[in-house]
């Protein structure tokens, strides 16, 4: 990145600092603080006061705690991010790789697979519950191969692994371009004379991936999954369309808990949670991911 | 040699239609009469199309009306967005400077912060301020949401445009800002107008933080969820006003193609 520097430019005397930067940067902290800090600070605050006298309480985190879909919740969030995730990933890096191979065609393919990135999870909701419903395009598809007569019906609390398995294909389908566009970023940062030399001293195709581009590829790695994994702790739209409440979730909890229990505190211990969680599983990342001493770095 | 490029066309097939086919689908079953989404044995073909489905969602109560609304709060969110983040973008491409590595740092936290932590004490504050339940209320927080996403943009999009080129408008006499606004700003027209675009999906796509905090003025993704949530709207409205909130993205996705990579990319490491 070439970065014109405009204190040497121009000549300006080196001593006096330019505020120019400064200036233009402030709109953005100040919004950023208004919408974010404060807020942030606020849902700490609603989940630990009682609303009408203003003292410090649990009881806030005690009526969530002890609701019946908060396990449930908690259960459902982490089993989803738990298998979604590597999923997503593992198709991530491998349609990354492919375009990086730059093949006839790769970037039409590169668009194709990343049209998800413009699709809401509560379209891409609506999209598989096309395909998955009871009439849907599966069953049609068995029918006709003459492999049922009578519509299987997928989407039913009666069977909740089929329920997880629609949010999780859902997820795989809508997400898995974002994973995609950040390790196609990362891979195209790393020179192309590295994976030459390695072909040059023996290393083969799987050696080469394994032991130089993936290790050079952490940086990027760390980002997705972090942005990953916290997005798929607001998991919401998807599960709505596809199971109402039959499947619980964090996001969820938080909707209803605001909207129709009508209790600003409990949804924003909800919040809290899920602000901690976030935190925590990113504290993980970085340092599960920081490179060892010694280790070379892009 | 030639099996490696078969295996690699093949998969690029296979990932190639796991992607396209859910869309081609749910554009077939808008056009679908209702009669045949709920036949069986259901055809995979509908053997009649017609635009009964997709009128069907467009006469429903306040589908008209929140896709203004959301066409509304996205203009809105443009306008704020471009005028809180391109002159940080301009700063950032063009300056060095104490505490830029600190400014890109928190921009990349508030990429990944957790939107719907957010929405819950701004309802309540928006309540106090009068802002809940209204269009510029939805647009601030999908502004913030923006931010981000919009800085990289407009960073990469002036570290792209010759810095000598302003330098030679101010050498010859024009003030800095004019320089910025007759030189550099026609030239970065393209990608600002990316960033517009991806500013627009963005909100045009925003669920959680559009249904918490409107109740009669919604957005189309908050009138849609609370008519699955607390209405259980039917099949052939879900699959239509799916196909509707999709549209977009397809084309949008083409018109942003060259800053794919810029706005996921990794800005500091």
């Amino acid at each position: 990145m070439t970065i014109a520097d405009t204190e040497v430019l121009t000549g300006a005397p080196r001593a006096r600092v330019n505020w120019t930067p400064y200036l233009l940067v402030v709109p953005t902290l100040a919004f950023l603080s208004v919408f974010f800090i404060y807020p942030m600070a606020q849902a700490i605050s609603l989940a630990v006061t009682d609303p009408s006298t203003g003292a410090l309480t649990w009881a806030h985190f005690r009526r969530m705690s002890s609701d019946l879909y908060f396990g449930q919740a908690v259960r459902f969030t982490l089993i989803i991010t738990a298998i979604a995730i590597p999923l997503q990933v593992a198709l991530g890096l491998a349609i990354a790789l492919l375009v990086n191979t730059r093949f006839r065609g790769h970037t039409m393919f590169l668009y194709l697979t990343a049209l998800p990135i413009g699709i809401s999870d509560l379209a891409a909701g609506m999209i598989w519950l096309s395909i998955l419903t009871e009439r849907g395009y599966l069953n049609a598809a068995l029918q006709r191969l003459g492999l049922i007569e009578q519509p299987v019906v997928f989407l039913t609390v009666e069977r909740p692994e089929w329920l997880l398995a629609a949010i999780i294909l859902t997820e795989l389908w809508r997400a898995t371009a974002i994973v995609m566009v950040i390790l196609l970023a990362g891979l195209q940062l790393i020179p192309k004379d590295y994976a030459e030399t390695a072909a040059v001293f023996g290393a083969g195709r799987w050696q080469t991936a394994r032991h130089v581009i993936l290790p050079l590829l952490r940086p990027s790695l760390q980002t997705a999954l972090i942005i990953r994994t916290i997005l798929a702790f607001q998991l919401f739209a998807t599960v709505v369309t596809l199971a109402g409440r039959q499947i619980p979730v964090l996001a969820g909890e938080t909707y209803f808990w605001y909207s129709l229990y009508r209790s600003p505190s409990v949804a924003s211990a909800y919040a809290v949670l899920i602000l901690l969680l976030s935190a925590s599983i990113t504290w993980i990342y970085l340092y599960v991911f920081a490179p060892k001493a010694g280790e070379v770095r892009l | 040699m030639r099996v490696r490029l078969v295996g690699m066309y093949g998969a690029a097939l296979v990932i190639g239609t796991w992607v396209a086919a859910p869309l081609l689908l749910i554009a077939l079953a808008a056009f679908t009469p209702r009669s045949i989404l709920y036949e069986w044995p259901r055809p995979l073909w509908p053997h009649a199309f017609s635009l009964d489905t997709m009128l069907f969602f467009f006469r429903s109560t306040g589908v008209w009306a929140s896709t203004l609304n959301s066409i509304v709060v996205a203009g809105l969110t443009i306008g704020l967005v471009f005028l809180i983040a391109t002159p940080t973008g301009y700063a950032l491409a063009r300056y060095r400077f104490r505490g830029k590595d600190a400014v890109q740092l928190s921009i990349l936290v508030v990429k990944m912060f957790p939107a719907t932590v957010l929405s819950i004490p701004l309802a309540v504050a928006f309540i106090r301020w009068g802002l809940y339940d209204t269009l510029i209320g939805v647009a601030l927080v999908h502004t913030a949401l923006s931010i981000p996403f919009v800085t990289v943009i407009v960073t990469s999009v002036f570290v792209g445009i010759s810095y000598e080129l302003e330098e030679a408008a101010m050498t010859l006499g024009s003030s800095r800002l004019r320089a910025f606004l007759r030189v550099t700003l026609p030239m970065a027209v393209p990608g600002l107008a990316a960033a517009a675009i991806f500013t627009f999906v963005l909100s045009w796509n925003e669920v959680f933080a559009a249904t918490i905090l409107t109740l009669d003025h919604r957005t189309l993704p908050a009138l849609i969820v609370d008519s699955v949530i607390s209405a259980g709207a039917p099949l052939h409205f879900r699959f239509a006003g799916g196909f509707f909130m999709v549209m977009p993205a397809v084309v949008i996705i083409l018109l942003i193609r060259r800053y794919l990579l810029t706005l996921w990319g990794v800005t500091v490491r």
